[in-house]
Formats: C-alpha cells, structure tokens, sequence
C-alpha cells in the first residue's frame, strides 16, 4: 500500500502546482497588477455575465481600456458595495433591476452621470437623482399553461388574481425585486388602501416560489396554472430548445396595468473610482448605440433602452407594452417590504 | 494559535452583533417578534430534527450493512455508499425537482437532504466499526448479552464520537443550507435571510435572522456537548486484532441489498440521470474546451489549497480540546463551529467589512478567499481531527518528551503520523464544500475567478441548463477522488 499511497500523494501535489499556475495565469496576476496599471476598469457585473462580458470586450477593443468584471447578483453586489464605502476597487456597476442602484443611491456612492449619457437614454429610464441611467429592461408577464387555461379565463389585470377563484391558480417570487416592484406599483397607482387589500388576497391566493424559471417551469408541467414571471425567462427558454417552456405562453397585461410593470437595469459610475473619465466613458459606451447593439443581438432577449436601438425582433415591442409610469425612485421603499413582513410574504 | 484562529472564525458572529446592537432593542422586537419568524422557527428546527435523524439512522444502517455483515460485494457498496458526497447538494436537488416540480416542503427537503449528507454520518461510523476490536462484543456476548444488548451496551458507546460528530456535521449543514433547499419551496432561517438581503438591501432584517440562527447553532453545540460526555477512547495499540466474523444476513440478504441500491440509486442515479437529460435536450449544450479546463483547474487549487490552510488552522485547536480539557479550550473549539452555521453571504459580508479597513491590500486576494473557506468549514476539518487526537493516548507523547525529543519533534514524529488519516479525512471534506461554494467565492476571489460552481450558477441562472450541465458533471468528477480517498480510510486498509 505504501507505494500506492506515495503516488497518489504526489499526483495531489503535481495537481495543485499546476493548477496555481493555472489559476494564477488567470486571476490572481490581475490583482497584484490592479494598483500598478492605471488603465484597467473594474466592473461590478449583476447582469447576465454573458451581457456584462460582452459589453466590456466591446469596449476594450474600442477603446484600449482594459475591463476586469467581477460577476454576481444584484443585492451581493449592492450590498458588497455599501460596505465597501469609499474604498471600493469597483468603477461601475450594473444591475438587473433598479431597486439595487437606488440602494447605492441612498448611500451616496455614486458620482454624477455625465450630461451627454443621460442624454442617450429616455429619462422614464433613468434615475430622477441623475446619478445612474438605464442599461435594459424587462417586462412583467403571466405565463400559463395553455392547456389548462383558455385565453378567456385569463387575468385581465394583475388586480383580478387577488379575487377568490384565482386561489391556489397562479405562483409568484415574493423574494425577488421584480415582485416587490409590481406591489410598489399597485400601491403607487391604485392608492395604500386598496393596495394592502390587494396584497392581501396575493397572500391568500399565491403558490409561493423561489426564482422566475421555478414558476414557469410548474407552470410548463401543470403543477400551477398561471405565475407571474419576467418575459426573457420565457423567451430563453425557447431559443433554448423550450424544455421548460413548451406547453405555456405568456399575457402581456398592458393598458398601464401594474402587471405590466417594467423593471429597469441600471448603470452607474462609483464615486470611489481612481478613474472616473474611462468609468464615465465605459456607461456612456454600454447605454449609447453600440452598447445597446450588442444588447439587442445577444441571447439575453432584454429590452435595449437607450441610444435609439430598437429591441430585438423576437419580443413584442416596447411601445405595445404600455407600461404604468413609476417613479423608479420610489421603488421597492421600506413601505413595500413593511407591507410584505406585515401579510406574512416576507 | 488557536485563539487567533477562534478569533478569525468569531468575525461573522460579531458583524452579527454588532448589526442587533445598530437596530437597537425596538427594532430587534418588530422585526424578530412576527408570525414570519415563528414559521421559519419551526420549519428550521423540524428540518433540522428530521434531516439529522434520518442522516444518523441511514448512515448507521449502511455503515453496519457494509462492515458488519456478509454482504456480497462489499467494495463495491463501500464505494458507493460515500459517492454521495461527491454531488453537490443543489444539483442533487435540481435533479429530484426536474423529476417531478410538486416535489417540494419539508418531506422533499428531508428526503433531499438526507441523500446528500447521510455520507458524512456513514463515513466516521463505518471507520469506527470497522477499527473497533471485536474482542469488546465476544466478551458481552461471553457475559450473556444478546445482539442487541451487546449493540446498544458495547458497540454504540464506541461510535458516540463518530456518531455525535457527523450528527453535529449534518445539523450545521442543514442550518446553513441554501443551495438545495431553493427550489423546494421550503424556507428556513437561511433562504430567509437571502430573501432580506434581497429585498430591504439592508442588512438590519438579515442580520437579525441571523442572529436567531446563531442561538440555534449554540444549542446545537451545546446538544452535542452534553451528549459527548468525556469517556475515554484511547488505546496503545490495537494488539493483534482479530477480524470481526460478519453477522449473517441469511434470507434478509436479499432486503439489505434492495435498500442499499435503492439509496445508491436514489442520491446518484436521480442527479446523473438529471444532468445527462440536460445534455440532450438542452439546445444550449456545449463543451467550450477552454473554460472548462480553466474553471476546472481554478476549482482543484482553490480546494486543495483550503483543505490544506482549514486543516492547518483547525489542528492547534483540536489539539487544545483534546489535550488541554477545560472550558476556556472547549469555548475556543465550539466558536470555530458559528461561521459554518452562517450562510455564505454574512460570513462574506463580515470580511469585507473588516478586510477593506484594516487589510487593504489583503481584500479580493486569494489569502482573503482561504480565510472565508476556513471560517465556513473549519468544522469539517475539526470533527475528524478531534476524533482522530482522541484515539491517541497522551502518554505517547510523554513517553516522547522522556526520551529527550522536543516538543515540535514529538508532534511531527509521533502525533502528525498517528493522525495522518484523520487530517486527510478531515481536508477531504474541506475540499469536497469549497469545490461547491458560491456567494464567498463570488465575492471575495481575485477578480476574473471562474470556478466550476461560479460558472455553474451562471449558466443555470440564464436558464441554460444544457450549458450548466458540464460544469456540474466536472464538479463530481473532482470530487470522486476526495471522496473515494475518505472511504480507503475506511477500509482501513493500512492497520
């Protein structure tokens, strides 16, 4: 056994040598090089990383500037940030939705937009503060299962699924910003009364899930009828061969409805950035035309915001969505979470 | 030593408090006092309570199966009985819900989580009673206890240790657990706390979640200490061992091996057959070369290294419980359990949070990363070490000392080698848990880190599951060595 055991002992130790070198290769030279180098932006991704890679790629190859991302979710990274404070390595951050930038807002951590950026992007995009601009979007939907709802039995607002024979018949993600976005908008538009009493027939009514494809796929295997996801899950699913979406479609609730909420992604320069001019000109870069180019073309099936480029072809287009006019500021306060610790769906 | 590594493992509890001391005791009260927290309570504490049971009851079984009967095909089954640990709990538990999506609540997250951890019950049992001398159980049965007798009074007493500290193992995993438990539509204290940080983006709610979890981890702690009692275990030697004549299974032969492959099947057959499905059917499959040799290397270093680093600061501590009883050096090793029963992202939080002030240059380095690992599982490390320093009588190293070898020879010659299994067990498991972490990973590493998990999560968090699957596949196929390696331990074959 001895021999045995010697071999496999020097196999481990070969391993871990090569695998340090290949890891240093990779990462580790970076960050000894990050404080020499002054041209290399850091990229706090909560994007789809496939969409946050390919911006910086793109932007480096235009510009010269390097881009390191750091990839993860939108409140790991917000919150990595707060505590970071003023010594934060990161220069920008994007996110999926915009709750996270109003937390970083809140804070005071990030720097002015440049005038010419905020220009690119439609101010409903933006925040009313100036201090970060839209990046994309996505739409709230219904998704259903075709079979065991017919399109006359469908919700017409988001406000019917509060109503007694909606009980048990539709999942949500009460955990997820998105969810949280569409009570902040019923409660801005339908007014605190009616809205606590909508959140409550929510409560009473909703299968609880975890997570946007959750829902749809118990909706694709009829496990629920009905739940209320974001489109480019469905859309992914589909250019993904649809195993987890072939037997649902999706209602778009439209006509300003609270249901057709749409959650806007972010992006903003940190105020702790050792090189605000190229952070500046990497935000200008991801929400002008080529950077909405790119968003447009790519797998992730997310509305492109700014810079005038039209949406990809695939989804249904942005001015058909007819979304209710929020006040992105106001998104997700300690009102909406109160209120959600209070029915218990937090 | 130990004090400093108790220390780096008390940073989390103390960003804990330090957060309940922030909100102050109003606000301690409307966000812990609610109908919400109770719910969690006991969802917690019955996953808990059933996980760890049910862990203990199937890894005693297999364990006894395997070591104790004639059970044909014994290698094969000591093989697979511990391949479990070789799947991630979260793709264990993608493949139960691809299965079938009403599989959820606590039955599922029992039956879920008891398939993935069970191994860390079975592994230290079946060590124990495959080293333990028979000549114990000839003797009660010589003095006129039955079987059963003879297990409960002889054999039972010997795997305490073993037992307790794989139940101590599971109980901390459960507590913690996040991954498998996400799709299961089960919430506990942790998928709570993520929901917190997810929607106040304000850690006050989070954290004071968390600091219920912490009272939940001590008295699990304190369960499992009380529970140990301070029987000595110790031998000189093992003298010439007798091999232990198998119990004979006779006509339930047959039974046994039906439940030993159903469990086979069940914790493996379930996540393979998932991530192969995947492949198939998944438009987005794709093996691209680069990546996946890149993340793969990336992974195996990061998990050799915090094996070696966690087991390396875990051994001055183990060494104080077990050498120096008392209570200052039984406080010491019980802190060293809190940072395990924290979900990744407090622990990651209370780095950052102490790193970017006091360690600049450190924070985002690959050192700042090891500390992280070893915060969250230096009690894997702990758990086999104390088993394996407490089999060694402390009179060998006097014996040492009287022959005029200082003490650090006496701890390289005489107690590394005698221990020498229990630290590879113990780094096994270490290496097994970083391969699977996630949010610590994600945002401690130097920046550009791809691990297999990191990229798992990405690709599966896009929906591209057929892209996902390679990455979860290289993920068992690095760990099938360190868990293979924990069942030549037992086996036992060098003794």
């Amino acid at each position: 056994m001895r021999p045995a055991r010697r071999h496999l002992i020097a196999a481990a130790a070969a391993v871990a040598a090569l695998s340090l070198t290949a890891a240093c290769g990779g990462g580790a030279s970076t960050t000894a090089a990050a404080p020499a180098s002054d041209t290399a932006l850091v990229l706090y991704n909560a994007q789809h990383e496939e969409v946050g890679q390919a911006w910086a790629d793109a932007f480096t190859a235009k510009t010269g500037v390097k881009v390191e991302v750091r990839n993860g979710s939108d409140f790991e990274l917000a919150n990595q940030i707060v505590a970071e404070g003023a010594a934060s390595p990161a220069d920008v951050f994007i996110t999926e939705n915009s709750p996270a930038m109003s937390l970083v807002s809140s804070k005071d951590l990030f720097a002015p937009v440049d005038a010419a950026t905020k220009a690119q992007v439609p101010a409903q995009y933006s925040s009313s503060k100036g201090d970060w601009v839209g990046v994309a979007a996505r739409s709230t939907v219904f998704v259903y299962n075709s079979a065991t709802l017919t399109d006359a039995q469908l919700p017409a607002s988001i406000m019917d699924l509060a109503k007694p024979e909606w009980k048990d018949k539709f999942g949500i993600s009460p955990s997820g910003a998105d969810f949280q976005a569409i009570v902040s908008a019923v409660y801005l538009t339908q007014g605190d009364a009616a809205g606590a009493a909508w959140l409550q027939g929510i409560k009473d009514n909703a299968k609880i899930y975890r997570g946007n494809s959750t829902i749809m796929k118990a909706a694709n295997a009829g496990e629920v009828p009905g739940g209320v996801i974001y489109h480019y899950y469905w859309y992914g699913d589909q250019a993904d061969g649809g195993a987890n979406s072939a037997a649902t479609k999706l209602e778009f609730f439209g006509n300003q409805d609270p249901g057709a909420f749409l959650s806007v992604s972010g992006g903003g320069v940190v105020k702790a950035s050792k090189h605000p001019a190229e952070a500046q000109q990497l935000l200008a870069f991801m929400s002008g035309a080529e950077g909405q180019k790119i968003l447009s073309d790519s797998t992730a099936l997310e509305y492109s915001v700014g810079g005038g480029v039209a949406p990809n072809p695939k989804l249904k287009p942005l001015a058909e969505l007819d979304a209710p006019n929020v006040d992105l500021n106001a998104l997700n306060g300690p009102k909406v979470v109160a209120e959600m610790q209070r029915v218990g769906l937090l | 030593m130990a004090v400093a590594v108790a220390l780096l493992t008390l940073l989390p509890l103390g960003y804990v408090v330090a957060g309940v001391v922030g909100t102050g005791p109003a606000g301690v009260v409307a966000l812990v006092w609610r109908p919400r927290v109770g719910e969690l309570l006991t969802n917690t504490v019955e996953l808990v309570l059933l996980g760890t049971t049910a862990c203990v009851v199937v890894g005693t079984g297999a364990a006894w199966l395997v070591e104790r009967t004639d059970l044909p095909g014994r290698p094969l089954w000591t093989g697979l009985m511990a391949a479990p640990l070789a799947v991630p709990a979260f793709v264990n538990s993608f493949g139960w819900y691809s299965l079938s999506p009403g599989f959820a609540g606590l039955d599922a997250a029992v039956l879920v989580t008891t398939l993935s951890y069970y191994p860390l019950v079975y592994l230290p049992v079946a060590a124990v009673l495959r080293g333990t001398d028979p000549a114990f159980e000839d003797m009660s049965r010589a003095l006129g206890n039955g079987p059963w007798h003879t297990f409960v009074r002889v054999v039972l007493p010997q795997l305490r240790p073993a037992l307790l500290g794989g139940a101590l193992l599971v109980g901390l995993h459960l507590l913690a657990e996040f991954g498998a438990l996400q799709s299961l539509r089960f919430d506990t204290f942790t998928t709570a706390i993520y929901d917190q940080f997810q929607s106040t983006f304000d850690g006050a709610g989070a954290t004071m979640l968390a600091g219920v979890l912490v009272l939940l981890c001590l008295l699990l702690l304190g369960g499992e200490q009380r529970l140990a009692g301070r029987a000595r275990v110790a031998r000189v030697g093992s003298g010439a061992m007798r091999r232990a004549v198998p119990h004979r299974l006779g006509p339930a032969t047959l039974p046994a091996i039906v439940a030993l492959a159903l469990l086979a099947v069940l914790a493996l057959g379930v996540p393979l057959g998932c991530i192969a499905f995947w492949l198939a059917t998944s438009t987005s499959t794709a093996f691209p070369l680069d990546d996946l040799l890149r993340t793969t290397a990336t992974s195996l270093g990061l998990g050799l290294l915090g094996a070696v680093v966690t087991s390396a600061l875990a051994l001055p501590v183990a060494w104080l419980v077990v050498r120096r009883r008392g209570r200052i050096s039984r406080l010491v090793e019980r802190c060293t359990y809190i940072g395990n029963s924290l979900p990744g992202m407090v622990v990651a939080l209370a780095l950052i949070t102490v790193a970017i002030r006091f360690l600049p240059a450190l924070y985002q380095s690959t050192v700042m990363l090891l500390a992280a690992y070893a915060v969250l599982f230096m009690p894997r490390a702990m758990v086999s070490l104390r088993t394996a320093l407490g089999q060694i009588p402390p009179e060998l190293d006097d014996v040492g000392r009287s022959l005029g070898v200082g003490s650090a020879a006496v701890l390289a010659r005489v107690t590394l080698p005698l221990i020498a299994r229990g630290l590879g067990a113990g780094s096994a498991l270490v290496f097994l848990a970083v391969v699977t972490e996630l949010t610590s990973t994600l945002l401690l590493a130097p920046i550009g880190t791809q691990t297999l998990a990191t990229q798992f999560w990405s690709e599966s968090s896009s929906i591209h599951y057929g892209a996902a699957a390679p990455y979860a596949l290289l993920m068992i196929l690095i760990s099938a060595p360190a868990a293979y390696l924990l069942t030549r331990r037992s086996r036992g074959e060098d003794t």
